[in-house]
């Protein structure tokens, strides 16, 4: 118990710290690689509640896929090395009570969540989910995502595509007189179309590109 | 004391495990350039100890003694952090790898995931290294290698979700017992033909070399780092390379399982079978690379997205129609 609990309280500092460091820290690739690291230490606290489905999942695809697109934004827009002069500037400081807004209704969304949970227990149906302990995290949460929510489950993956195909039809630009090269062309050409023997007169030479 | 005594146990098992796969990153290297030069009609390295057997080995003394340079215009803590993050990476996989029934340093249940994420958060040592050292070309090869590795991740996961159809577990020794009338590389040769090759560009192998394409880049994200820190990029690369001919193996040849079925051959333990198996791959691996010219960088993507993903998607659709069909579906 006590080795628990001190894996617990480090990832969680870990975690806690890093959050921070995303917001504070003036290089902005240095905030990416706190939030991997926050992402990767939020993964260990799934795996130590026994949600290895979950944890694993979660670094895949955000420490995977997403935080790599985010480096790759942040260090093409180079925005690296900003002045961190936000609270001085007058132009910034008007987002400073839409931001305290919206925390202080996220703060509020969290005190609810967790008091509920922790003071009305009954409102969160833990007895549901003891039916399936026997069996291992990914059959009992596939068991689950493909009979009772399978249309939520099938609707969110139609929302991601299309938002990507969104992104991709507003990004997208018909370029003209760009050179562009076609794979069959290039694979099927033979010898012969490529390749000439010419006999050439003396001192008279070949004419080639013509 | 409990706890001294089971964390000395664990310290004695891991060392166990990764100080044979530290020796055999040294001797793959040799092998390599072995098969390379063999290929080329040359000798390649013969000088050192026999057979060149120790080539590795002087090398790695002569990278310890050299001089880390550390660029002055360099992010000094992400430039010394990415080496390491390669090498850690490359050697926490292999806790999962089951060298047989029983031997295996974490049975863990979802350790085809596990391995799937520590190879896809090995992009994280070149973008580092690439981007600490301010410089163009190491900039650029990371930003190349990032692409690529993302692009041949994607593949990499589709064709696990068709192994994983047939076995219906995440669990590695399930994956392999499951093989054990026949290797998933027969029903599925074409998967293992497209692991193999995102395998090659997932490890940055030629001819998928683009993030340290000499002729372009110098050296890619590792020109700017000498000595011990270019050595431990050096060793995670091909710890990486080991640890993906390991997953080849345990995916379609059946892992520790022995290829014939008769006595004799059951009675060699499965931890022999596994290494040769994973010395396969990397022989082939090694073949790979004296034979076939580098690719182009469109080619390169346009291979990922526009072949190999819709090749085993339908294949992913394909196997499920199949298994679906003729009711084989694993169940417990």
């Amino acid at each position: 118990m006590i080795a628990h609990a001190i894996f617990f309280y480090t990832f969680s500092i870990i975690a806690v710290v890093s959050a921070i460091m995303v917001t504070v820290s003036k290089n902005t690739v240095h905030s990416v690689f706190f939030l991997i690291l926050d992402f990767i230490s939020i993964s260990c606290l799934f795996i130590m509640i026994g949600a290895e489905f979950l944890g694993m999942i979660m670094l895949i695809v955000y420490v995977g896929a997403v935080a790599v697109l985010f480096l790759f934004v942040v260090m093409m827009l180079n925005v690296a090395q900003q002045k961190n002069q936000w609270f001085a500037s007058a132009a910034s400081s008007k987002h400073i009570p839409v931001g305290l807004i919206i925390s202080t209704i996220i703060f509020f969304e969290l005190i609810i969540v967790i008091g509920g949970w922790k003071y009305k227990p009954e409102i969160f149906d833990i007895n549901n989910s003891s039916k399936v302990s026997d069996l291992s995290n990914t059959h009992s949460l596939g068991q689950v995502l493909y009979t009772d929510y399978i249309h939520i489950f099938q609707i969110s993956g139609m929302i991601l595509l299309v938002a990507m195909v969104g992104a991709i039809v507003l990004t997208f630009r018909q370029r003209s007189n760009v050179k562009r090269q076609s794979y069959i062309k290039q694979i099927s050409r033979e010898r012969a179309e490529g390749v000439s023997v010419v006999e050439v007169a003396s001192n008279k030479g070949v004419k080639i590109d013509d | 004391m409990e706890y001294l005594n089971i964390v000395f146990q664990e310290v004695y098992k891991i060392l166990f495990l990764l100080v044979p796969v530290l020796v055999s990153v040294a001797m793959i290297v040799w092998l390599d350039r072995r098969v390379w030069a063999f290929v080329q009609k040359r000798q390649g390295p013969n000088v050192v100890g026999p057979f060149g057997l120790l080539q590795s080995l002087a090398d790695a003394l002569k990278y310890i003694f050299k001089e880390i340079i550390i660029p002055s215009s360099s992010n000094k803590v992400i430039f010394i952090l990415a080496p390491i993050v390669t090498m850690t990476l490359a050697l926490i996989a292999w806790a999962v790898i089951p060298f047989s029934a029983t031997q295996v340093l974490a049975d863990i249940n979802v350790g085809i995931l596990y391995l799937f994420a520590v190879s896809s958060l090995g992009v994280y040592g070149i973008i580092m290294g690439g981007w600490a050292s301010n410089s163009k070309y190491p900039f650029l090869g990371a930003i190349r290698s990032a692409a690529q590795m993302v692009s041949y991740e994607v593949s990499i996961g589709v064709i696990i979700i068709n192994v994983l159809l047939c076995v219906g577990s995440l669990n590695l020794n399930d994956i392999v017992i499951a093989q054990q009338n026949l290797w998933f590389v027969i029903p599925l040769f074409p998967m293992f033909v497209i692991f193999f090759i995102s395998a090659l560009a997932e490890t940055n192998r030629p001819p998928f070399d683009l993030p340290e394409a000499e002729a372009e880049l110098v050296a890619g994200y590792q020109t700017e780092y000498s000595g011990m820190m270019y050595a431990m990029f050096w060793l995670g690369e091909y710890a990486n390379i080991l640890l993906m001919c390991a997953m080849g193996a345990i995916l379609f040849l059946g892992g520790w399982l022995s290829p014939i079925d008769i006595y004799p051959f059951t009675l060699v333990p499965g931890a022999i079978w596994l290494i040769l198996k994973i010395l396969l791959l990397f022989f082939l691996f090694a073949l790979v690379k004296a034979i076939v010219p580098r690719y182009r960088y469109d080619q390169l993507m346009r291979l990922g997205w526009k072949v190999f993903l819709p090749l085993s998607l339908t294949w992913v659709v394909l196997t499920a129609s199949y298994l679906f069909y003729f009711n084989l579906l694993p169940t417990n």
